[in-house]
């Protein structure tokens, strides 16, 4: 089985700071970790190989330091490595980051399926699992919490749904979206580790995947952050009194001024 | 304190404290209460490569020496000293294989027990022979291709779970201390079986059971290195293996002492935190002074015992003394500054001191190992 896995490296949700200044995510003194969601993925895609036999490749698009996160990676079992970086890429929303990860994914080869974690927790966002397999025009479930089975030519899952699951058969090439149900992500091992040092890490530049400048980082993203702010603390609120008809007025009478 | 660890052994202790953090310090409330044996974390530490850290690397380990056992299990310990029992143990029932054993025996076992495939228990103790181990009453009988053996050892740790056991017997009872011999007896082995699991006051997690051996027979090439050598194995095993216990002590003491700071300083009492009080401070800080210089006596007592094997009997005996008394009396002191709290249940420090008591009892007493250091120095003096 030839298996990709996208991952992303974010910084660790405990440490959560903006920069006043910038009112950025400060980055500096924060540890940065792998998207929790794509743990998961990388440890089903590792499953899948030592059960069925393959490779797992991990891609991630990223800045240099993104090297630490895919070491990591190769820790945990995983045999190839891609970082994906380029100044140009910086900025990227979801959309230029599906269309970088389309084209590192061309220039990688054929494959199977590939695994994502259902979102990334700096965004939530959920998007770019979907908006990859759209581009790449490649079937895709979302949110599954099992793999039952793998025949060959294609996996029956388990999707989760808000009221129970369903089981769903997808031939081959196909994208998935975990969640945390799935499994329990392994603790690299000790050889695992001593390959990560040793590791070649492949790097694709923007030219390398034949990138279109317009489409890629910034100037690719339909989508601009303007700004990132805590939220307010807000002390006062009402209670709203009366019939139902009676406080659904006085609600919208409230919500009126913010429209 | 920097301890400047190598690469390699940073690698080990990072992997551990993962395993101990997201594995071990969540269970092992649970284990604890129902005695289990806690076989997932112990697959799941083979999967991490960890079975492998002292198996020579020409049989599938990682090629560690006492150091890189010691930091392994001293973070264990820091979970639960249950658990580290489980794995230490392990290492003395394979030691006499390593340091004995034919090569045709290690190729045999070492590499199933590096990939955490197999587990190992060491069967030296009985009823009437505990410190006293010349007291051993198992016999072992050569009939043919065969030797048999009958007996019964008491309070073998990973009884009932491991697979290869390590055991003592005598073999020529007329030739005294050169008259036992240690063989290697595998699960399964007609004659051979394991008691019930003993019910303790602590290291609950580790299964410890009586080895009952009636007529039970087994290949001539099971004898480990040559008949009479069994104490000869037995004392090197020990000396090799008292600094892991030594620093299962260190984890455990490390452990209490991490509670018992995060309690003192948020548990107010006459308007502050106690950690605010003289009376709990210099109390943690003798814990404090007892764990870092238990550590570094295991860290140099283990760096010498690598680096000079012939002569590891007293550097091992003295740092498993006083890294197990720090461990109890920092274990109790963590339970005297938590108070009330303390001794409930729902808070780890009455478990860790109800472990801890073990520490200065097995692999040796203390006061055995006390009459060791006394005659090492008796011969070094003369």
């Amino acid at each position: 089985m030839k298996i990709i896995v996208c991952v992303k490296q974010v910084p660790d949700a405990k440490d959560v700071r903006l920069d006043p200044v910038t009112n950025t995510l400060a980055r500096e003194g924060v540890e940065s970790i792998m998207n929790p969601y794509d743990q998961y993925a990388l440890e089903e895609g590792v499953r899948l190989k030592e059960k069925h036999g393959g490779e797992v490749v991990v891609v991630t698009m990223g800045p240099p330091q993104a090297e630490e996160m895919l070491r990591l990676a190769i820790s945990c079992g995983a045999d190839r490595a891609v970082l994906v970086s380029d100044r140009s890429f910086a900025g990227a929303d979801t959309w230029a980051t599906a269309y970088t990860l389309e084209h590192a994914i061309k220039k990688i080869g054929s494959y199977d399926v590939i695994l994502c974690g259902k979102q990334a927790i700096v965004g939530d966002t959920a998007q770019v699992g979907p908006g990859l397999a759209t581009r790449l025009g490649i079937p895709y479930l979302t949110c599954i919490q099992k793999v039952r089975e793998e025949n060959g030519k294609g996996l029956v899952v388990e999707r989760m749904m808000d009221d129970g699951y369903d089981v769903v058969a997808v031939d081959y090439p196909a994208l998935l979206t975990v969640v945390k149900d799935i499994n329990q992500p392994r603790v690299p091992s000790l050889k695992g580790k001593m390959k990560a040092k040793k590791a070649e890490i492949e790097r694709f530049n923007a030219e390398d995947i034949g990138a279109d400048p317009a489409c890629i980082g910034l100037p690719g993203s339909p989508t601009k952050v303007v700004e990132v702010f805590p939220p307010e603390a807000r002390g006062g609120r009402a209670v709203l009194t009366g019939t139902l008809d009676e406080q659904l007025d006085q609600l919208v009478d409230k919500l009126m001024p913010y429209l | 304190m920097d301890y400047f660890l190598s690469e390699e052994q940073q690698m080990i202790v990072d992997v551990v404290r993962q395993i101990t953090d997201e594995r071990i310090i969540p269970n092992r409330a649970e284990l604890d209460e129902k005695h289990e044996f806690p076989r997932q974390i112990l697959n799941e530490m083979a999967q991490a490569d960890l079975f492998g850290v002292p198996i020579p690397e020409e049989y599938g380990g990682f090629g560690g020496g006492c150091l890189e056992i010691a930091l392994t299990v001293e973070q264990l310990g820091r979970g639960c000293i249950g658990v580290g029992t489980a794995f230490a143990a392990n290492f003395l029932g394979v030691y006499p294989i390593i340091i004995s054993g034919s090569e045709e025996m290690k190729q045999k076992y070492l590499p199933d027990v590096a990939a955490g495939k197999k587990f190992g228990a060491f069967g030296l103790t009985e009823a009437n022979a505990g410190s006293d181990a010349s007291g051993i009453q198992t016999t072992a009988v050569l009939d043919g291709d065969h030797w048999v053996l009958n007996g019964t050892k008491q309070w073998i740790t990973n009884g009932g779970e491991a697979q290869i056991y390590s055991v003592v017997a005598i073999t020529d009872r007329s030739r005294g201390p050169r008259g036992a011999s240690m063989f290697v007896v595998e699960e399964g082995d007609p004659g051979f079986s394991c008691g019930p699991k003993e019910k303790k006051m602590g290291i609950r997690a580790s299964s410890t059971t009586e080895l009952i051996f009636k007529d039970c027979r087994i290949p001539k090439d099971r004898l480990i290195g040559r008949a009479g050598t069994g104490f000869i194995t037995v004392m090197k095993t020990l000396d090799l293996s008292r600094p892991g216990i030594a620093a299962l002590g260190v984890g455990l003491a490390q452990g209490a002492l991490d509670e018992a700071v995060k309690y003192a300083k948020q548990r107010q009492q006459f308007g502050k935190p106690i950690i605010a009080f003289q009376a709990v401070q210099h109390m943690l800080a003798d814990m404090a002074i007892g764990i870092e210089s238990a550590r570094a006596f295991v860290y140099s007592a283990a760096k010498h015992i690598q680096a000079h094997p012939k002569d590891m009997s007293k550097a091992s005996a003295m740092c498993k003394t006083y890294a197990t008394d720090v461990a109890m009396k920092v274990a109790t002191d963590a339970v005297q500054v938590m108070g009330g709290y303390g001794y409930m249940c729902e808070y780890p420090v009455e478990k860790m001191m109800r472990d801890a008591k073990i520490l200065q009892i097995y692999e040796g007493t203390n006061q055995i190992q006390r009459n060791v250091i006394g005659q090492e120095l008796n011969k070094e003096y003369s």
